[in-house]
Parts: structure tokens; C-alpha cells; sequence
């Protein structure tokens, strides 16, 4: 299930709610909304780092006590380009300040009822990171080797086989070094016929899939073989 | 193992709101032919296969023959990239089965497994990059190009480097790895350079590199045509082709203590192909235009020798800064020819080399071109078919030719260049009319 971030200064408050999702499935982790807040973009001055929901699925600003405070760190994930869905909690009295400048994804006005928030958050993700327990995640890759899932930053990959099982076992074990035999044998099994060519070949196809930004997570160790390094992209 | 393949298959379709799977083949000619099922079709169609009327297709059965069963193969599986996301459509290359659940005779793919099969029993596997040359027309009306523009021209107006990024990124997104990708010597001439891979799946690359190209021109309003040589006067469009034995892991062409860096299996390999030159030109040169590419004055291959240099030889050897790892790369081939076939006589011939222990022949010298017939008689350079007749004559001589195709391809190719040859014969070209008419 989803990875909530809730970004909010009174996170004792919201511990009931925080409660509910995990025992819905979700995991809840807490951020600080007067620090997001300060990095909202600014016309003076040098841009500020931008703000990052790090591992998260879906963003959640609290803007029911502090309505400015808010909209300033919904604005500052915006300025970031974060690509997840961003949810604001607001005030039922405040509800008429909400407008196109918080460039927000949905909100909900009660943070006590739980079921409207899970709702608001099942069609904000969709079916998109419903991950199922053993998804592996490396930097901008997840494998999911339960449905055969594998995304780079979000977006699906068409893998054949072949290369899925050759990913899986890289992934599974990050950053160590596999010889081509190693992987010919692992991967292919015994009775296979050909030589190490294959693994190069295989290699050279997933990084065709994974594209110039990432094709350098497979990084080749001269004379050895490969290894998978999330660290590696550009 | 297969079954998990199908598996894997069934679970992506699934996943990704896959509606149509297109079943992919080839017919003798090259050219690729397709049907599309639905996911709930998918499951018979790896179990038994998909039934279609294979005497529409060129080259496969006679009518009273014409069922054929299209069985996919799930290790070739890949979602289109230039559908639409959702909703998607997918591909898988099949095989072509008899009803009796026999590989079918007549299908290229089944003649280059039956090829490298051979090899694998000999201990080799064949690894293939292949260059494909093509242009950009206005349309197929006519031979209008996008530009004026030389080797490696980057202007600001060049759509044509748009097309060819877009092209790479399907590609790369279907898993065909490309090396390069560039402006040819020719006016709206372009290049797209594999990677290599093995026989197999580089023969379903170059079939899905054809389409992916054509495609994007599409997209883009314009024509992109493998024509061999689709402009009279400039350069044509090949296929080099780069081949390498490997057994095991070491390159079997190789042996860094050869003056040439050539071992014995790639001199005879060598060897093998120019033996057998001639006669296999009808399968990398199969169109009556294919032959106006391969004259003299345009990097195209005349003469039946090898160099290391001279980009006018039929086989070349590349240099590397690697001694393992060498490479011949065959010049002759032109991309309108089907690739499947092409790679079978190629390996074929260089196989029966390796086999009979062929002896190389010397090296060709620069001024090859210069030596007068007699000379070149002399020094036993032979020449390649000038034209589809003299080719196809050629090749119906040819025990190898024969065995490599199988019976059922070697015979159809006959019979379909002598038509193709007989109606070209009887044409009275514009050439003739210029020339003639009005002094006669």
C-alpha cells in the first residue's frame, strides 16, 4: 500500500488519523510544515532548494490551523516538481481561500473521518503504487516480482522475461558485483546454450529500456561483470 | 522454462490493460505481416497456436495447403510504444506451424533457426549488427527529400534529426539497442546502426527497426523508404552487416597472434561466403533495383574479395582496438531484403567455409577497380551478378543456397525473381525512349 507523508506542525493532533491509514495498510510518516513552507519560491533572492516528499507515494499539507503556512508549502512542493499527489486538510471554515494558486491535487476538510481522507487518497494514487509486499525499490527503480511490475521513476517498463529475471536478481542483491558466469548460471541456468554474450546482450537491452537518464544503474566492472547501482543516474 | 515465459506474458497483459496483441510474421519476400487477437484468444494461441489462410500470404501455401497455425513466441513480447499508453498494444514474432504442428517450410524464421542450429551442433553461436540505410521522401510518389544536406549535417532545420531521435527511442524502448544513428553521404539519407545480438532476434530487430522508421515518418506526414538505390546518381542504401563467431565466450574469429588478427575459423569463414557469393546474392539482393546500388563509384561492393581497408570489397574487416574481438562485416546486403534469409546464407555459406577448411584468398589491393577484366580474370577476382537474371541463374545452380533455404523457399525465390525479372524485361523504360527514339 501507499507511503503517506503528512507534512504538518501539530502531528500529536493528528495521530488518530495517522492511526487509521496505517491500519488501512498505508505507512505515515510526518514532515514539518514550517520548514517546507519556508522554502516556497520567492520573487527576491535565490530560489530555494526545493523541498523533497523523499520515498513517499502521496503528500499531505496540513493547512487546517495555519491556512497561509499551507498554501506556502503546497506551493514550495509544486515549485519542486514533486510527481506525486499533493492533499491539503483545510478548515471547513477556511474552504473559500482554496483556489488554483495551491496547485493541489484534492483536499479534505475533516481530518477525524478517516474514510473520506482513505477515499480522497485510493483515487489521488489510483492503482499506480499499490505495491505489494516484496517490491524492491532502488533510487527511481521499483521491481515488483509479484506482478511482474517494473517502473522507473513511476512509468512502466516492458520487459521481456528474460530481462525481468536477469533484473530481479541484480536488484535483489544491490551493488554487488555478478561475473557473467554468475549470471549465465543464475539466470539461465545450466543447460543453457551460449556463451556470456548473452548476459552482455540482455544487459544492453534493459539499458535501452531504463533510457540515457538511468541506462548507468547497470554499471559494467571492466574484466568482472555487472552491478546494479540505484546511486548511478543522471 | 516456456511456460513461465507464457506466464510472464499473460500477467503483463493483465497488468498493463493490454487490448490487442498483434501476432507478427514474415513472408518470404521480407515483408512483414501481422493479425491482431484479443487477450482472451492469448492463452490458445501459445497452446495451440492461431490459425489463418496462409495462401494470401507470398510465398507460403498453395490453396489446397492453406491452413497454417501462427504460433507466438513469448520471448519476443513487446508492448508497441507508438500506441497510445493505455489500452495498449502489444506484439509477439510467431512461428508458423502445419496443422500437423510441424515447423512450416516456407517460413524465414523456421530457415534461420534450422541455420543456427547447424552452428550451435558445430559449437558456434552468430552474432549480427547490421547498419540500415534509408531515406526520407516527401511521399512515395516520388523521390522529393527533406534536405540537402551531406554526411553527418546537423542544421537547424534538420526535422529529419527529430525523426531519427524519436525512431531510436521506440526502438530502445522495445529493447533494440542502438550504436548510432546519423545523416548518410546522400541527400535525405539516414542510418540507424544496431547493436549487436544474436541471429535471431537481430533478423526480428531489423523487422521491427523497418517498421518502427516507416512508422515515425508516418507520424510525421513524410515517407521513409529501404529502396536500394531509389535515386540514380547518388548513393544507394545498404545493409552492412557485421558478423562475429563466438564459442563459448571467446571470439572464434579472433587470434591476436594472426598477422591479421584472423584465426583459422575466420579465414575459412571468410572464405566460405566468397566461394558462395554469387550464388546468394538473389536472397541480400532480391529486387531488380537491388543491382543498380551495386555498382562501381559508390562504396557498394562489385568485386567477390576481402580487405581490411577498401570499402568496395564484399567482405571487410574492420579494424578494433581490440585483438578478441573481430569482426567481418559483409558490405553486399541491402535492406530491402529479408532479413531472416540474408543471415541464413550468410552464416550458411561461412559454416560450409569453416567446414571444408576453405582457404582464404589474398587480400584485394587498392587499385582493384582500375585492373582491366582480363587482369582481374587473372588474378581470379570474380564479379558479382550485375543483374536479378544473371543472380537468380546463379543460385539455381547452387546446392548450398538449396539446403540452407530448404526446398519449398529455394524454389519459391526462383520463381518469383524469374517473374519479377520477366516483367521488368518487358518494360520500355524511359531511359530507352531518351536514347533511342530519336535516332532510330
Amino acid at each position: 500500500m501507499a507511503r503517506v507523508l503528512i507534512v504538518t506542525d501539530r502531528s500529536d493532533d493528528l495521530l488518530g488519523l495517522a492511526r487509521g491509514l496505517e491500519h488501512a495498510g498505508h505507512s505515515v510518516r510526518f514532515g514539518s510544515l514550517t520548514e517546507v513552507a519556508a522554502l516556497r519560491p520567492t520573487l527576491a533572492g535565490d530560489p530555494p532548494k526545493p523541498p523533497s516528499v523523499g520515498d513517499a507515494h502521496v503528500a499531505i499539507v496540513d493547512a487546517a490551523k495555519d491556512l497561509s503556512r499551507g498554501r506556502d508549502a503546497c506551493r514550495a512542493y509544486r515549485f519542486a516538481e514533486i510527481e506525486v499527489p499533493l492533499l491539503a486538510i483545510v478548515d471547513p471554515d477556511s474552504v473559500d481561500a482554496v483556489g488554483p494558486d495551491w496547485e493541489i491535487d484534492d483536499f479534505v476538510t475533516d481530518a477525524e473521518r478517516t474514510g473520506e481522507l482513505l477515499a480522497r487518497l485510493r483515487l489521488a494514487i489510483g492503482s499506480q503504487v499499490l505495491d505489494s509486499a516484496g517490491t524492491i525499490r532502488l533510487g527511481d527503480l521499483t521491481v515488483d516480482p509479484e506482478s511482474y511490475q517494473v517502473r522507473m521513476k513511476g512509468k512502466p517498463l516492458d520487459l521481456t522475461y528474460k530481462e525481468f529475471q536477469l533484473l530481479l536478481y541484480l536488484a535483489r542483491r544491490p551493488s554487488r558485483v555478478f561475473s557473467r558466469h554468475q549470471l549465465l548460471q543464475e539466470v539461465w541456468g545450466q543447460d543453457f546454450y551460449g556463451g556470456t554474450r548473452t548476459v552482455d546482450v540482455h544487459v544492453r537491452r534493459l539499458r535501452a529500456k531504463f533510457g540515457v537518464e538511468h541506462e548507468s544503474m547497470i554499471v559494467t566492472i571492466r574484466n568482472v561483470g555487472y552491478r546494479l547501482d540505484a546511486e548511478r543516474s543522471r | 522454462m516456456v511456460e513461465r515465459d507464457v506466464d510472464y506474458v499473460l500477467r503483463t497483459v493483465e497488468e498493463r490493460d493490454i487490448r490487442f496483441i498483434r501476432l507478427w510474421f514474415t513472408d518470404v519476400l521480407g515483408f512483414l505481416k501481422s493479425f491482431a487477437i484479443t487477450p482472451v484468444e492469448l492463452e490458445a494461441a501459445f497452446d495451440e497456436g492461431m490459425g489463418f489462410d496462409g495462401s494470401a500470404i507470398e510465398g507460403f501455401a498453395r490453396a489446397r495447403e492453406s491452413d497454417m497455425l501462427a504460433r507466438p513466441d513469448p520471448s519476443t513480447f513487446q508492448i508497441l510504444p507508438w500506441r497510445p499508453d493505455a489500452r495498449g498494444v502489444a506484439r509477439m514474432f510467431c512461428d508458423i506451424m502445419t496443422p500437423e504442428g510441424e515447423p512450416f517450410a516456407g517460413d524465414p524464421r523456421a530457415v534461420l533457426r534450422r541455420t543456427v542450429a547447424r552452428a550451435r551442433e558445430m559449437g558456434f553461436s552468430f552474432y549480427l549488427g547490421p547498419e540500415l540505410e534509408y531515406f526520407y521522401f516527401k511521399d512515395s510518389a516520388g523521390t522529393e527529400g527533406l534536405d540537402a544536406g551531406g554526411y553527418f549535417d546537423l542544421t537547424p532545420l534538420d526535422m529529419a534529426s527529430d525523426l531519427r531521435k524519436r525512431t531510436v527511442l521506440y526502438l530502445e524502448q522495445m529493447g533494440i539497442s542502438v550504436e548510432s544513428v546519423h545523416h548518410e553521404v546522400a541527400p535525405s539519407q539516414h542510418e540507424i546502426v544496431l547493436r549487436d545480438d544474436e541471429a535471431l532476434t537481430m533478423a526480428d530487430n531489423v523487422m521491427t527497426a523497418r517498421l518502427a522508421v516507416k512508422e515515425v515518418a508516418h507520424e510525421a506526414g513524410i515517407y521513409a523508404t529501404f529502396m536500394p538505390k531509389p535515386i540514380q546518381g547518388a548513393w544507394g542504401s545498404g545493409m552492412h552487416t557485421h558478423m562475429a563467431l563466438y564459442e563459448g565466450d571467446t571470439n572464434a574469429f579472433a587470434d591476436p597472434e594472426d598477422e591479421l588478427g584472423l584465426s583459422k575459423v575466420g579465414k575459412a569463414f571468410i572464405a566460405g561466403i566468397l566461394q558462395h557469393a554469387g550464388e546468394m546474392t538473389p536472397v541480400l539482393n532480391q529486387w531488380v533495383n537491388s543491382y543498380k546500388r551495386l555498382v562501381p563509384g559508390y562504396e557498394a561492393p562489385v568485386y567477390v574479395c576481402w580487405a581490411r581497408r577498401n570499402r568496395s570489397a564484399l567482405l571487410r574487416i574492420p579494424g578494433t582496438d581490440r585483438r578478441d574481438d573481430v569482426r567481418v562485416e559483409a558490405r553486399s546486403p541491402d535492406p530491402a531484403c529479408n532479413p531472416y534469409l540474408a543471415f541464413a546464407v550468410l552464416l550458411g555459406a561461412g559454416l560450409h567455409g569453416v567446414a571444408e577448411n576453405a582457404t582464404l584468398p589474398p587480400e584485394a589491393t587498392e587499385d582493384i577497380h582500375s585492373m582491366t577484366p582480363a587482369e582481374r580474370r587473372a588474378a581470379q577476382i570474380e564479379s558479382l551478378p550485375e543483374d536479378l537474371f544473371e543472380a537468380v541463374n546463379a543460385m539455381e545452380r547452387s546446392d548450398l543456397v538449396r539446403e540452407i533455404l530448404g526446398e519449398h523457399v529455394f524454389q519459391y525465390v526462383i520463381r518469383n525473381k524469374r517473374a519479377e525479372w520477366a516483367a521488368y524485361r518487358a518494360y520500355v523504360s524511359p531511359w530507352e525512349i531518351e536514347r533511342s527514339l530519336p535516332i532510330l
